[in-house]
């Protein structure tokens, strides 16, 4: 390796190090506003229909904590969104015709909604009336919603870009079907996925805030009021996680078998493949089952991608490096192309465009030094799976629980299933962050699948900008995020409603 | 009739309107910049928090959709200018993450840092915010450091070369070398801080402060006109970025000044943004019962805006010109997205209208009564 290989790596390390950083401290956030904005919603909407004002303190309550909440989520975000061009410029350019619609249409339709109605939400108590008070609080939550839409349509696109066309005189991909990206049937999964988890963990930290309140005696009627909307919402959340993930688990094996195999750690597959419940334990058939509803469906493993395959109905999948070889085939006509471009030779220019043609599906494999690339982190995502899968079912049982014995009035009594809805908020923290570590870290090298590997992506910069931005962005975030837990439970603290 | 040619001038002017709008909302930048020296007391200084407070994600917003849009319509630019400028897109947003937070946690129990750093950091978001976006807009005149090389892309290694790169080592930090830059970036801080006032005169119901601001509106027009007029005389002589019909880019004697000539509607557009602007605050200075000025002069503003984003971009104008390399010079042509996403975009853009309409219902329903120290001390929810 030369010395320019090594900068070059600390260049892409360190350009993806930011991205996480900025992604997993955002999405510490995000879930929970979408969350409690559905809680504090159904709060509200009870104040509304009975004119308790017990209900307008217990919506109030929430709202403040969604309020601390949402202004460090929002700082975030604007980050995130800037990071696509500071730090993957080529991936603004090469994608920016299809990607950046998304972003736009989220500030246009979704944000001002949120930033909009907001304010209403939080200054309006006084000033407006009682409906137009509720409509704002639904749609700030609305907006926060539509937001996520638009920026997962744009995560979902870059696991399985749909609806374009790349084009070597503008040397970028560009938009031929709005809908296939809007409505493609994966980012509807991904949405219904990602916001139903948000629901989920807004649930559970409602159930956890409000336990600690009982188990310390504070606030027993809006802590058992809030665990009751809390569980409710928290099983019915879950429920659709386990059933959207169901559907990801499907679009998953469909276009990307190999983060599939890198999240079972599955080196070698077949038909018939086994899950993986932890090393050593499997249960036969059923990672074939969760990837094709067929307990002998075929999924393959990671050496399978590399090595190259033949499905059972016999489809051939080329090896990695054939893949590779018509990558560099598609890039050298691209060359050429550009060539006749520059020289103004349309015959040069045709001849070219008819092996890019022939090769542009492996275009992003041109990119691809060795094979092995190819393969994502396999023990981090292996883990992350189980720990998203195995928590969330924990979360449900916990949930369950509370549900039942708040129906019957003996939540009180049992203080350990008291602890256990404490303990589950920074479980479903740690499932919420494993779940997107599966996303994104399943997804690498590939910036976008197949399309664009990351070292195709990155801006220009010296690695010690962006370390220096790394380390500025940790720690500004680190302490915001220490400021808002301690602002957090002082505010839980020193809630007093009865 | 819908032209590619025309999609390229929609979005630009789009843009225009959003920079516009931006640059109006900086106002709460701007009275944040005034906290300490206006607020003298802790009810005063809340007062003023409190009423930007109401209004800062309104500015946030529209800075997070003016990317956006610069990303879905003009991609290129959103490649080259944020990849390379890189210290100076950062600095911008280090500031902006601050102000989102110090609101929501500058009076609340356990938030670490203590409420006068979290106003500090808004005085610093109020002063560099206004300043680096000023200077960022200034560089459309102006020109940057950067090469566009489209070809790279067929090159692979471990690291591919990136379209647009920058061509020294300081990543947007060399835009402060340029003069102008700086005392167009000090004319936008200082409208902000004109326009900040002009909004508390209005949004608030204190007569002990009323004076003082009256005061300060007089402090800061009198640099912002110095800096604004000493640019739109440096922007109406120098040369221009001329883009021929072949997309050749050259250096052209007053460009700008010929710009406004030969498109008189967006002259029109600039004199009336300026004169709103001077009716807003000599109304202010002259009328003691004149609280409104914040209109005129927030209308004018836009205008104003509008049209220098204008005159960077149409009339065969390269309105993110390279130093480095003429012939990168960006323009609506060589940086826009396809025909097709441009046309579904402005779809999209239609729907402007309702959202301005629910907004300023909204801003209505919020602001019917000026926000006074009584208000403060019932309200359920205060910064």
């Amino acid at each position: 390796m030369t010395l320019l290989d090594i900068t070059d790596s600390a260049l892409l390390d360190w350009s993806r190090a930011q991205f996480a950083l900025t992604a997993c401290y955002h999405w510490l956030f995000v879930p929970l506003t979408l969350g409690l904005a559905l809680v504090m919603g159904i709060m509200e909407t009870n104040y509304v229909r009975t004119k308790d004002e017990f209900w307008k303190s217990t919506a109030q309550f929430w709202q403040k904590l969604f309020g601390i909440n949402f202004a460090i989520g929002v700082a975030t975000g604007i980050i995130l969104e800037f990071e696509f061009g500071t730090n993957w410029s080529n991936y603004s350019w090469f994608v920016g015709d299809i990607f950046g619609a998304p972003l736009a249409i989220e500030g246009i339709v979704a944000f001002f909604m949120e930033a909009t109605f907001i304010a209403v939400m939080f200054f309006g108590w006084n000033k407006v009336g009682r409906g137009f008070h509720l409509a704002s609080t639904w749609l700030t939550g609305l907006g926060a919603t539509l937001s996520a839409w638009w920026i997962l349509v744009a995560n979902s696109w870059m696991q399985h870009p749909v609806g374009m066309e790349f084009n070597p005189e503008t040397v970028r991909n560009e938009m031929m079907d709005f809908f296939a990206v809007a409505f493609a049937p994966e980012a509807v999964t991904k949405f219904c996925h990602t916001v139903t988890s948000g629901w989920m963990l807004g649930a559970v930290f409602t159930v956890g805030v409000s336990s600690w309140m009982l188990l310390r005696g504070r606030n027993r009627l809006m802590a058992l009021a809030s665990i009751k909307v809390g569980a409710v919402v928290g099983i019915v959340a879950a429920l659709l996680v386990m059933f959207t993930g169901d559907r990801s688990g499907l679009d998953m094996a469909r276009n990307q078998p190999m983060k599939l195999a890198a999240a079972e750690g599955l080196e070698r597959g077949g038909q018939g493949a086994p899950f993986s419940v932890v090393p050593g334990i499997e249960v036969p058939g059923a990672l074939s089952f969760l990837a094709t509803h067929d307990f002998e469906g075929f999924v393959p493993g990671t050496q399978d991608i590399i090595d190259g395959y033949t499905t059972p109905d016999g489809e051939r999948v080329p090896s990695a490096a054939e893949k590779m070889a018509r990558g560099k085939l598609a890039l050298e006509a691209f060359k050429d192309f550009r060539e006749g471009h520059a020289k103004g030779d349309q015959n040069a220019k045709n001849e070219a465009l008819k092996t890019l043609n022939e090769h542009k599906a492996y275009f992003g494999y041109g990119y691809i030094q060795e094979a092995e690339e190819l393969v994502p982190p396999v023990g981090l995502v292996y883990w992350s799976f189980r720990v998203m899968v195995g928590v969330g079912c924990l979360l449900l049982l916990v949930l369950l629980l509370v549900w039942w014995y708040g129906r019957q009035n003996r939540l009180e009594q049992n203080r350990w299933l008291l602890h256990a809805g404490l303990w589950s908020i920074p479980l479903v923290y740690l499932a919420s962050q494993a779940g997107w570590i599966v996303a994104e870290v399943g997804r690498q090298p590939w910036a976008i699948q197949d399309l664009l590997p990351v070292n195709a992506a990155v801006s220009s910069l010296s690695a010690g900008a962006v370390i220096t931005t790394f380390v500025l962005f940790l720690i500004i975030f680190t302490v915001l995020l220490i400021a808002e837990v301690r602002i957090m439970c002082r505010a839980i603290k020193g809630c007093q409603l009865d | 009739m819908i032209t590619y040619t025309f999609l390229q001038q929609y979005w630009w002017f789009l843009v225009a309107l959003l920079g516009g709008l931006l640059v109006f909302l900086l106002f709460v930048q701007g009275a944040n910049s005034l906290i300490f020296s206006l607020g003298r007391t802790e009810e005063e200084r809340a007062l003023i928090v409190n009423s930007t407070g109401r209004k800062w994600e309104f500015t946030f917003t529209t800075l997070v959709t003016f990317g956006g849009a610069f990303f879905a319509a003009f991609p290129l630019f959103y490649s080259t200018s944020f990849g390379g400028a890189y210290w100076v897109w950062m600095l911008i947003l280090a500031t902006f993450i601050f102000q989102a937070v110090s609101y929501e946690f500058q009076s609340k129990a356990g938030n670490l840092l203590g409420r006068n750093t979290y106003r500090r950091l808004l005085v610093a978001n109020g002063i560099l915010g206004p300043l680096l976006l000023g200077m960022a807009v200034a560089t459309f005149f102006t020109g940057s450091a950067f090469v566009v090389e489209k070809d790279v892309m067929g090159e692979s290694g471990m690291l591919v070369p990136a379209i647009s790169r920058w061509a020294n080592a300081w990543h947007g930090l060399d835009a402060v070398a340029q003069p102008w830059n700086l005392v167009f970036g000090m004319a936008v801080v200082f409208l902000a801080r004109v326009l900040g006032s002009l909004y508390l005169l209005d949004n608030l119901a204190d007569e002990a402060l009323r004076p003082r601001i009256r005061r300060q509106v007089l402090a800061d027009t009198v640099p912002f006109l110095i800096c604004f007029l000493a640019f739109v005389v440096y922007l109406l002589t120098k040369a221009g970025f001329a883009v021929d019909e072949t997309g050749a880019v050259s250096l052209v004697p007053y460009k700008y000044l010929t710009n406004f000539l030969e498109m008189p509607a967006t002259l029109v557009l600039f004199a009336v943004g300026v004169v709103l602007v001077l009716f807003g605050v000599v109304g202010t200075l002259v009328r003691p019962t004149f609280v409104r000025g914040i209109w005129p002069a927030g209308i004018g503003t836009v205008l104003t805006v509008v049209a220098l984003f204008l005159v960077a971009g149409y009339n065969g104008t390269s309105y993110y010109p390279s130093t480095a390399d003429l012939q990168s010079s960006l323009t609506l042509t060589n940086s826009c997205s396809s025909l097709f996403t441009l046309k579904t975009m402005a779809w999209v853009s239609l729907l402007i209208p309702f959202v301005l309409a629910y907004i300023i219902y909204a801003w209505h329903a919020i602001d019917r009564k000026g926000l006074s120290g009584k208000e403060l001390e019932t309200d359920e929810h205060k910064y």
